[in-house]
């Protein structure tokens, strides 16, 4: 751990200390700033994203020096530490053999973008997500946090998911982008978890210090999921089988982004994952099993399907997915050396698969389509292209001379050499060997199906050679190509070594990049697949016929297809189930619920039901009012469809309730209780009106058995509950109220004092709501047009004489009477039953009275219909009653009270609170009014064509 | 004993209340002009919440007694990190709901802007209140404000799912009084420190009683917070609402969460003896199911709207999973917790502006021509769509991960949840972006079949031009507040981390109400 350099020691100076940190921040910004400039040309755009991994690679340079050096640069910013979750930045030669790549191809790319588009797409929004993409995957590369990592690695799937989906009109762009995010997607998630284990394990996210703990991790009961995790999200991210199927949908991106993402970089963050974790993780047999055997499937697979692909990007792709498999089979090889031939494929791969997909790309561009039978003879209307395009396929095949050639014969040699370890004998050689063959065979196809093979057939355009410019990123490929071939330990080999060695975390092995190592079983089995890829492509008819009619049996995009629909349309019934279910069937299932936590509750404690205190003697009131009171209830659910009468019922058991309330000594709430049945039953008997007489049975008969039983279980259960509350003694701090209502709170009604004083902020509250309700309900009639019955249940006419004499009369007389009677139990409300609420209602009684009696047109003549002010005007009463306490310093609706002696009454007890009581008298007031005037409206409405003439009654 | 403001805890309380009555009392004032102090008083709760914040933020529990009445026989506010934390989450919500209130919906019928006021009148209340009753209070100015939003604006689809908003929330109000009452009878008291400290010492044959009180309170905070199966209200009441009602409702669901968690951390914290632990066994399988459910819906859902319902169902299902992940999992809830909400009224405000965009397939997933400004809500709905699902690099993904970590020791199966809900609301989004932005057409016709699916919407609405500048204020407010919730993480989970050790430690809140006093 020594040669770790911590950056403020560093020979650059405190100025590059963010540097990493910037050079993965500019491509973000940039993205941003290239979004905006688009609008100024296309040229302008492509300088702007070119400047801007120019100077993520300018920034990158002190470190990626002192890489080379064997120095690893770890930067951090302080994030999230209580997580263990900071921005840290490391640049090892891993990280520089990626930056390098990334940025290298991507500046390629990007000019190469600039002539592949057409006029008519917008360049800018290609270049900002490309860009959006080279910024996270410069995080994944350039990351030292585990978690952190993992956050530019799904940043990649996303901007992949936009790249994909460019063409955003086209079905297979957009069904192609959801497939790749969904894949990749998932392995995200499994390696969020796979890292997760990894940080429990050994205490930190660093990769630091995982690459440090390899014993640890391999020892630890938990190394076999994290590992599985792991490599899910590997392999899903490097289209490794059998997650590889989202790799040709993805081909439906613009050609660059093929080149770009789903060969030269993106589907390589799967194989860098390998590399970066190979010292902490390979080395177990489950490594090489699950990893090398993944790894020779895929190599398999992907060379084999490829052949057959008649889309050039088809081939391409499944060329990629066969390569990474090779990748992926060389660190699960797991020997040093391997790991080094990983590497160096790496390198070559990214270089000759971007050179083809462009050339690709370009013939794609100058024919109009990508059909190989289609495509022919393209020798003579592009030369240049058409030799760029051979080398590079040439350096897929591994022809010697070039740089696929170098790590495939590696490749060769570690099968053959693990063959003798992995006790799969002669299987091992011989996979390689057949992959080997078709990757010839595939090559081979590529070069002589587009190039020659006749003339083309039917093309939408006229293939010539493409715009100079556009074919200089490919020449600098295939120069590479050659050069890396040809010369390795003079170019690659610097920066491998420092790569290679960065994977293992340790000394490097002895190799030899060379062209001719001697006659070896590498050398043979590369001259076998030669040989055998020509035979193959030569006797390739009969096994076209055969794919033929084998293809479409085992679509994974349709298996995962169907998979997915199967889900959507689950998830859609579910739903349609759910938001059918009734009223009726939620209440059901809440009081269910209440039921059954309730139950659980009472009968998960050892407690008896009935409590230690001896019972009252029956009376025979008592028996009969209770009687009464069940009769009712009964009497309500059975005749709740005829509504007058259920609701005339109704009213009878909200009296023997406040007989009840008598008999326990509370006549504040038997006050209050007969006043808000006298409201309710108006309220709901205008409301009625608009509602047809009679409910018709909708419930079958099981739906009825069903709610019976719960209610009368729930009704229990309620019962069984307030027995158990009532047989206990009350030991509560009840008294306390008692003992201070006098002294504390300065009046002998405590149930006014506890209302006013004690818990005046729930009153507070309660008027608040009563306020809210009486707005909510007025807003809601304002909008509600409501259509009423001329007939009552029988088909009689409504009666006409609707202000009776004597009723009208009596009314106003009752006015004043009974506007005293409020008053005098507002005043008397601190000391003996009574108070503003009660006022309240009953002053709002007598108003409606006269609405009742009078007509709306008489009464509105003398009464405000919007009592708006008189609840604005109660709550502020309440508000300063509340606030005025401060200026004694005391907390809000402290109270004060004194007996002040007037003139001709005496000595009148006062309380503040009653203040506030005069607040709650003006909300209740104002909201009954403004409730019951606003409903009663709606019915004046609502008859208006019938008694228009008439008017009111006039004395 | 401080130097805070001696009435700085009811202020959160009072200053939506004075904003109420003011805009009541001024009702015949200007549009502009009411929507001018409904805005100033929301940037006044927010100051306000931000001295509470850094007040409480040392440690210190903030107990302000009404009426001046000593506990447990008076009401006491109670202002702890958790209150503090809430209320910052709640106003800043409001600030963008406020404002993208003012772009019209205001104006679709009376009272929006003292109702709303009410509202978060009510939600302060329950947030700072430490009296179980007195919670019982600002549920009903909760419930009673909220269904008057609810229904703001008038609509079948608004009345029904109203409707059923309300007649379950007053079942549910009449179990929180029979809870209340069967504490009250084997406790003794209702202030909540009391019962924590009366629970520990309750007598065996009271117990009984106490168990069904505080379980009957865990179906009426389950309910409003939405929990399987008492979670069936919400799709229909959120989605047919207002955009800014749906999106400050994005909190409501989190209230019930916040009851449930003071529940499980003070009444029956570890301290409660018999009592401690009530909730254990119900709490997690029904997260669970919640957001498995949520997240059914979420994939099934016909439009934008709706799937934010849903979405919002997923994430008190995530909420309370985290919640069941002891210490560790309480602060990363308590991340999480303002990050889904703004999560979710953004998504809200966005099926809004879709809406007022695409006159024929409003919200729905279906395809029409290009959006004005497509390239901008694009962004804004993959902006969003990240949040929602807690993909990487917002605030939801670090939100996952701190649950995920914290529930590393819990069941796998926590893991396998929230990874596959994960995963499910990927492919959910993916999908509706799909739909809404890259399948368009230049084609206006409606597809056969589709209208069905409209009926249920407002036709006024569509017609309606694009609208002024507040309503692309709000949207990218609350972009901001994600981003700034991801930025300034660290100090945003620290804070997290303190508020959930002191919930660890409820001694400290009994202790400051009740005093050292030993009944």
């Amino acid at each position: 751990m020594s040669r770790w350099r911590d950056e403020k020691a560093s020979i650059f100076g405190d100025n590059s200390e963010m540097n990493l940190f910037l050079a993965v921040l500019m491509p973000f910004l940039g993205a941003v700033l290239v979004a905006l400039a688009s609008r100024r040309g296309r040229a302008f755009a492509a300088w702007c994203t070119g400047g801007v991994a120019l100077l993520s690679l300018f920034l990158l340079l002190p470190a990626m020096a002192a890489s080379f050096d064997g120095t690893t640069t770890i930067q951090r910013l302080t994030w999230i530490p209580a997580a263990g979750l900071d921005l840290a930045f490391r640049l090892d030669g891993l990280g520089l053999l990626f930056a390098l790549l990334i940025l290298g191809i991507g500046l390629l790319v990007i000019l190469y973008a600039h002539y592949y588009l057409s006029a008519e797409d917008s360049l800018g929004r290609l270049y900002a997500y490309l860009l959006l993409f080279m910024g996270s995957m410069l995080g994944v590369v350039l990351s030292e946090n585990l978690i952190q990592l993992l956050i530019f690695w799904e940043l990649t799937s996303l901007s992949s998911f936009l790249l994909i989906a460019y063409w955003r009109k086209r079905e297979a762009a957009r069904r192609g982008a959801r497939l790749a995010l969904t894949i990749t997607g998932a392995g995200g998630l499994a390696l969020l978890a796979g890292f997760l284990l990894l940080g429990e394990m050994v205490g930190s996210y660093d990769l630091s210090v995982v690459l440090a703990s390899g014993d640890i991790i391999r020892a630890h009961p938990l190394y076999v999921p994290t590992l599985v995790l792991i490599l899910l999200g590997a392999f899903t991210k490097s289209a490794q089988f059998p997650f590889h199927f989202w790799l040709p949908h993805a081909m439906a991106a613009p050609t660059p982004v093929s080149a770009y993402l789903h060969s030269a970089t993106m589907v390589k963050a799967g194989v860098f994952l390998l590399a970066r974790l190979f010292p902490a993780l390979s080395g177990t047999p489950e490594w090489t099993w699950l990893v090398g055997g993944v790894g020779v499937a895929t190599l398999l697979v992907g060379a084999v399907v490829a052949l057959f692909k008649h889309d050039l990007k088809g081939l391409l792709a499944y060329s990629t997915i066969s390569h990474l498999g090779l990748i992926t089979a060389l660190f699960g090889i797991g020997t040093p050396l391997a790991a080094v031939a990983g590497v160096f494929h790496i390198i070559n791969h990214a270089i000759f698969k971007a050179g083809l997909f462009m050339a690709a790309g370009i013939i794609d561009h100058e024919c109009g389509t990508r059909d190989m039978r289609r495509i022919n003879g393209m020798w003579h209307y592009m030369p240049h292209t058409a030799v760029l395009a051979m080398v590079a396929s040439a350096a897929m095949a591994g022809v010697p001379l070039l740089n696929g050639f170098l790590s495939k014969e590696m490749f060769f040699a570690e099968a053959h050499a693990a063959a003798a370890d992995w006790r799969v004998g002669i299987f091992l050689p011989a996979a390689v060997t057949v992959a080997g063959i078709f990757a010839v065979a595939y090559s081979l196809r590529f070069i002589h199906d587009v190039f020659f093979n006749g003339e083309p057939i039917d093309l939408p355009k006229t293939p010539h050679e493409p715009p100079r410019w556009m074919k200089v990123p490919v020449e600098i490929i295939v120069v590479l190509c050659v050069l890396v071939g040809i010369f390795p330990a003079q170019t690659v080999e610097p920066l491998l070594a420092v790569a290679a060695s960065a994977v293992l975390q340790g000394p490097l092995p002895e190799h030899n990049l060379a062209l001719w190592h001697g006659f070896n079983p590498a050398l043979w089995m590369s001259v076998i697949a030669l040989i055998g890829g020509v035979l193959l492509y030569l006797g390739r008819k009969p096994l076209f016929v055969l794919h033929d009619r084998l293809s479409g049996r085992l679509d994974a995009r349709a298996i995962y297809e169907h998979g997915l629909r199967t889900i959507i349309d689950f998830a859609r019934r579910v739903l349609m189930r759910l938001e059918a279910i009734g009223l009726q069937h939620q209440a059901a299932v809440l009081i269910l619920a209440a039921l059954i936590l309730g139950s659980a509750g009472m009968l998960g404690a050892a407690s008896p039901l009935t409590g230690s205190r001896s019972l009252l003697p029956v009376d025979g009131v008592s028996l009969l009012a209770v009687l009464t009171l069940i009769g009712a209830t009964l009497a309500v659910t059975v005749l709740h469809r005829q509504r007058l009468t259920a609701l005339i019922i109704v009213g009878a058991v909200g009296l023997i309730v406040a007989l009840a309330f008598i008999k326990f000594s509370a006549p504040d709430l038997a006050l209050t209780q007969l006043s808000v049945e006298v409201v309710t039953i108006v309220l709901l008997l205008l409301a009625l009106y608009f509602l047809p007489p009679e409910t018709p049975a909708e419930s079958s008969k099981s739906r009825r058995w069903r709610d019976g039983t719960l209610a009368v279980l729930a009704g229990g259960g309620a019962a069984a509950l307030a027995w158990a509350v009532l047989t206990r003694p009350a030991n509560s701090i009840a008294g306390w109220f008692l003992d201070n209502s006098v002294t504390g709170g300065g009046g002998t009604n405590v149930v006014n004092v506890i209302l006013v004083d004690f818990r005046g902020f729930d009153t507070f509250g309660e008027i608040t709501v009563l306020a809210i309700a009486a707005l909510g309900i007025f807003a809601l009639l304002e909008n509600l047009r409501l259509i009423a019955p001329r007939r009552d249940v029988a088909g009689r006419r409504w009666d006409s004489d609707v202000h009776p004499l004597i009723m009208a009369t009596f009314a106003r007389l009752l006015l004043p009477l009974a506007l005293l009677v409020s008053v005098f139990i507002f005043v008397r409300g601190h000391n003996l039953p009574g108070g503003g609420f009660i006022a309240g209602l009953i002053t709002a009684i007598a108003l409606i009275m006269q609405y009742l009696a009078n007509g709306v047109t008489w009464t509105h003549a003398r009464l405000p219909a919007h009592t708006h002010p008189w609840i604005a005007a109660g709550l502020v009463i309440a508000l300063l009653t509340g606030v005025a306490s401060w200026l004694f310093g005391r907390p809000f609706l402290t109270s004060a009270f004194g007996h002040p002696s007037l003139p001709l009454i005496g000595e009148l007890p006062l309380a503040s609170a009653m203040a506030f009581d005069l607040g709650v008298y003006l909300v209740v007031v104002g909201a009954t009014l403004l409730i019951l005037i606003n409903l009663g409206m709606a019915h004046s409405v609502s008859h208006e064509d019938e008694h228009a003439k008439e008017g009111p009654w006039k004395p | 004993m401080s130097d805070h403001p001696a009435h700085l805890v009811i202020l959160p309380v009072l200053a939506p209340f004075v904003a109420a009555v003011l805009l009541l009392a001024l009702r015949d004032l200007p549009m502009a002009a009411r929507r001018w102090i409904a805005t100033l008083s929301v940037l006044v709760q927010i100051a306000i919440a931000v001295a509470l914040l850094m007040t409480v933020a040392g440690g210190e529990i903030l107990v302000y007694r009404l009426g001046d009445w000593p506990a447990p026989w008076g009401i006491v506010l109670v202002a702890d990190r958790l209150a503090a934390w809430l209320m910052l989450t709640t106003t800043l919500l409001a600030l963008f709901a406020v404002i993208y209130a003012g772009d019209g919906t205001d104006r679709q019928g009376r009272h929006f802007h003292v109702l709303f006021q009410m509202q978060l009148f009510g939600i302060a209340m329950a947030f700072l209140t430490g009296d179980l009753f007195n919670l019982f209070v600002a549920f009903e100015i909760l419930l009673i404000a909220s269904y008057g939003l609810l229904l703001h604006g008038g609509g079948p689809a608004r009345v029904r799912g109203g409707l059923h908003y309300v007649i379950l929330n007053l079942i549910g109000s009449t179990l929180f009084l029979f809870a209340a009452g069967l504490i009250y009878a084997s406790l003794g008291t209702l202030n909540m420190a009391d019962i924590a400290r009366q629970a520990a010492t309750v007598a065996p044959e009271n117990l009984g009683l106490a168990r069904a009180g505080g379980l009957l309170l865990f179906a009426v905070f389950a309910l409003k917070a939405a929990l399987l199966p008492l979670f069936l209200w919400l799709p229909g009441a959120y989605a047919n609402t207002t955009a800014p009602v749906a999106a400050l409702f994005a909190i409501m669901t989190k209230v019930g969460a916040y009851a449930l968690l003071r529940a499980d951390t003070l009444l029956f914290g570890p301290d409660s003896g018999a009592l401690a632990g009530l909730y254990e066994a119900w709490r997690l399988p029904l997260a669970l199911a919640t957001l498995a459910a949520g997240m059914i819906g979420a994939l099934a859902a016909p439009n934008l709207a709706r799937m934010a319902a849903w979405l919002v169902i997923a994430s008190v299902g995530l909420l309370l999973t985290a919640f069941s992940a002891d210490t560790a999992g309480i602060a990363a809830g308590l991340y999480y917790l303002p990050h889904s909400t703004f999560a979710a009224a953004l998504l809200f405000l966005l099926a809004e502006a879709f809406k007022r965009r695409r006159p024929v397939s409003a919200d729905f997933f279906r395809s029409e021509r290009d959006m004005p400004r497509h390239a901008l809500w694009g962004g804004l709905f993959f902006f969003a769509a990240v949040a929602a699902t807690g993909l990487p690099p917002l605030s939801g993904f670090l939100a996952k991960f701190m649950i995920l970590r914290a529930a590393s020791d819990a069941p796998a199966i926590i893991w396998v949840a929230i990874l596959l809900a994960a995963l499910v609301g990927t492919v959910a989004l993916a999908r509706a972006g799909s739909a809404l932005f890259f399948s368009t057409r230049t084609v206006e016709s409606l597809p056969p079949g589709a209208p069905a699916l409209l009926v249920d919407q407002h036709p006024g609405e569509a017609a309606d031009p694009p609208t002024g500048p507040r309503e692309l204020t709000a949207i990218l407010g609350l972009v901001g507040l994600i981003l700034a919730l991801t930025l300034a993480a660290g100090p945003a989970a620290n804070f997290a981390d303190t508020i959930a050790l002191q919930l660890s430690a409820p001694e400290l809140y009994i202790h400051a109400v009740l005093g050292g006093s030993e009944e």
